[in-house]
């Protein structure tokens, strides 16, 4: 049924779909809606769930961590300090190998203090072994949860789903969403949470115990191939999903106007929602310009973010995240994709924008790309900069 | 004691170009900051000597619209950074101020620590029952049987009493006011800072907009009411039954401990020892 929906709104109803049997979160702005809205459906009887409330972020994640292992499907949701909080406990999460889905309302991290949007809390995250997910709009947010769980739970995966929503931006944003009318279509698309290895009295296992140096490098390895070889259930979750509820976002990535283009601009999250109404105008005008959205951060779809560029000239890549002292972080994997594949023939130009939720224009993108089509290696130029302000603050 | 002067100037102690603040109007948090000025302005504290931390929530914005040295830090660990600053500079005058989320959920750790060091500082608690910032989710002190947004049907857990626990813990002066007992709560807020060894005052402030709109109290006027009933003088609850003190809290001081062990000094004094 189609329902105009805020983006927090949309998430938690999809988490209600899913039917976790524990929830537990910290409040931090830009997330509390989704978990406000969890809580009451909890209240309501709408949810048979625990919702425990907890004293801060790690502990909300170490909840859902002892919860999970016992063999529950199970939620927590944050953003900016609440995830680099929760880290310790993601790497444990992912470490052994517990299929928790939790969403990050991404914000600016501190400091300065921003309770706006960036991406720079997840990306703090990617190396922890949490698959990543970026949804471009409300919609997809919605859709993108629910296969989150048929990602998490795969029995070759057995891994926590982040997936990114960009805070204010879609979650506290109305869209129309169209949701899923019966929830035991979403049971059959997502069947019960059975876990080999689960906390069971009469089934014994340890969990996180120390491993010797004798073994330690075989279980990262293990988990290594784990998020590696989650791409191809990325895709069949996606193509599943479209076949059951007709609803298809992509998969690892989603390209965009990108047959004959010559120009593409790469990016993840709501602004391509921006990009793509300035490369309609664009198309119209007869230039050759496409977008390719990467739907999948991690794992990174390196083979099919270069088969999607091998052709084209000008990749422009727009960031709202920094790997300081490196540059643009999206756009230095995918050169080391194309670079690894021996494709040298895309001028690949990284770009970062709208840091602690400075509004991207149409016109901020528009004037990128003419500025980008004339450079060459440029890898996290900040773009945008009100110069004036630069000796003014630290 | 000096008379609380009704003229004050308060702009001496401002950061104008940081205004206006962003607590909603009829919010208690100003109440608490202007007390805070005046018995600073009371005790003579050259600004320089003042040193006021903070983490995250409504509270924790105080330092940045006051001309002391100030430090806007991480969500509940304000009281670490003010241990950093007092070992370092002990004569400094250190102040944290912070809300009971920030304080008691994720920085409870600190509270119970710096409580059993008595170290030199004084921790004043913002506590307004929620979290208001994020519109109003259960906090640890929110009373059994209210509304937050995360208890829609009432809370079910028993909340922690900021003073008892801080004295459990080892904090050596501890004291409740409210935002409604001005005049009392500048006087309390000077005796904490004179205090030596860790000195924790809890302030019962209003929020009406988070807290107060869910508990039948939406206006500033209805929760500064509450404060006013609800209130015991610490020296009268004495005489008082439990049932009496039901859903009341005590004011005034409630627990001073002198000539106790000091963190700084003890630590100073046994580097000196080594050096010897």
């Amino acid at each position: 049924m189609k329902k105009v929906m805020e983006g927090s709104m949309a998430i938690s109803d999809s988490i209600r779909m899913a039917e976790p049997k524990v929830i537990s979160a910290y409040p931090i702005t830009p997330q509390t809606h989704i978990v406000e809205h969890l809580s009451q459906m909890v209240a309501d009887g709408d949810l048979k769930a625990e919702y425990i409330m907890v004293e801060s972020e790690h502990s909300a994640a170490s909840v859902v961590l002892g919860a999970s292992a016992c063999g529950v499907r199970t939620y927590t949701a944050t953003a900016a300090q609440g995830l680099l909080y929760m880290e310790e406990v993601i790497y444990n999460i992912a470490g052994m190998r517990l299929p928790v889905v939790m969403t990050v309302a991404n914000r600016a991290v501190s400091a300065p203090i921003s309770i706006w949007n960036d991406m720079q809390d997840s990306m703090a995250l990617r190396d922890s072994g949490a698959i990543q997910l970026v949804a471009e709009n409300n919609q997809e947010a919605y859709d993108m949860h629910i296969q989150a769980y048929k990602i998490a739970e795969n029995p070759d995966v057995m891994l926590p789903v982040i997936v990114c929503v960009d805070g204010f931006v879609l979650t506290h944003t109305f869209e129309v969403v169209d949701t899923i009318d019966h929830i035991e279509k979403v049971r059959e698309y997502l069947p019960p949470l059975n876990m080999q290895y689960k906390l069971d009295v009469n089934n014994p296992y340890s969990f996180g115990t120390v491993a010797e140096p004798s073994i330690y490098h075989e279980a990262r390895y293990n988990l290594s191939n784990a998020i590696n070889n989650s791409k191809s259930i990325i895709v069949n979750a996606a193509n599943e999903y479209k076949e059951m509820f007709g609803k298809y976002e992509g998969a690892l990535i989603d390209p965009y106007k990108m047959d004959d283009a010559d120009t593409v601009i790469v990016a993840m999250g709501s602004v391509l929602g921006t990009i793509k109404d300035v490369v309609d105008e664009l198309r119209e005008s007869g230039k050759k310009i496409g977008v390719l959205k990467v739907r999948s951060f991690r794992p990174f779809p390196s083979d099919e973010i270069v088969n999607a560029l091998k052709n084209i000239k000008n990749a422009i890549v727009i960031e709202k995240a920094v790997s300081l002292g490196k540059g643009g972080i999206l756009s230095c994997e995918i050169r080391d994709a194309l670079y690894q594949r021996k494709v040298n023939s895309v001028n690949v130009n990284g770009y970062i924008l709208g840091l602690g939720g400075r509004d991207i224009t149409p016109q901020n993108i528009y004037d990128l790309i003419m500025k980008a089509e004339k450079e060459e290696n440029i890898d996290g130029e900040f773009f945008g900069l009100n110069n004036e302000l630069l000796n003014k603050v630290f | 004691m000096p008379k609380t002067t009704i003229k004050f100037d308060y702009d001496k102690y401002l950061r104008k170009d940081t205004l206006p603040h962003i607590w909603c109007p009829g919010c208690g948090d100003g109440i608490i900051l202007k007390s805070l000025l005046r018995a600073i302005d009371k005790l003579q504290y050259k600004k320089d000597d003042v040193v006021i931390t903070s983490g995250i929530g409504c509270a924790s914005r105080l330092p940045g619209y006051v001309d002391f040295n100030t430090i806007h830090t991480t969500h509940g660990r304000a009281l670490t950074f003010a241990i950093g600053i007092k070992m370092y500079k002990p004569r400094l005058k250190v102040i944290t101020v912070s809300g009971d989320g920030d304080a008691l959920a994720i920085g409870g750790n600190h509270f119970i620590h710096a409580a059993r060091r008595n170290i030199d500082m004084t921790l004043i608690v913002f506590n307004n029952y929620t979290y208001g910032m994020t519109g109003g989710q259960s906090s640890p002190t929110q009373p059994y049987g209210s509304h937050a947004t995360t208890t829609p049907y009432g809370s079910v857990e028993p909340p922690f009493d900021t003073c008892e626990l801080a004295k459990a813990a080892g904090a050596t002066w501890v004291a409740r006011s409210t935002s409604y007992h001005a005049v009392q709560l500048e006087k309390l807020i000077a005796d904490a800072l004179t205090h030596k060894g860790f000195s924790v005052l809890e302030v019962i402030t209003n929020c009406h907009i988070s807290y107060g709109r869910r508990n039948k109290m939406k206006s500033p006027v209805e929760m500064i009411k509450y404060q006013k009933e609800k209130a015991v003088p610490n020296r009268s609850a004495v005489n008082m039954t439990p049932e009496e003190l039901t859903g009341r809290f005590k004011t005034g001081l409630i627990y001073e401990k002198k000539d106790s062990l000091e963190f700084v000094e003890e630590t100073y004094k046994q580097l000196e020892l080594i050096k010897q």
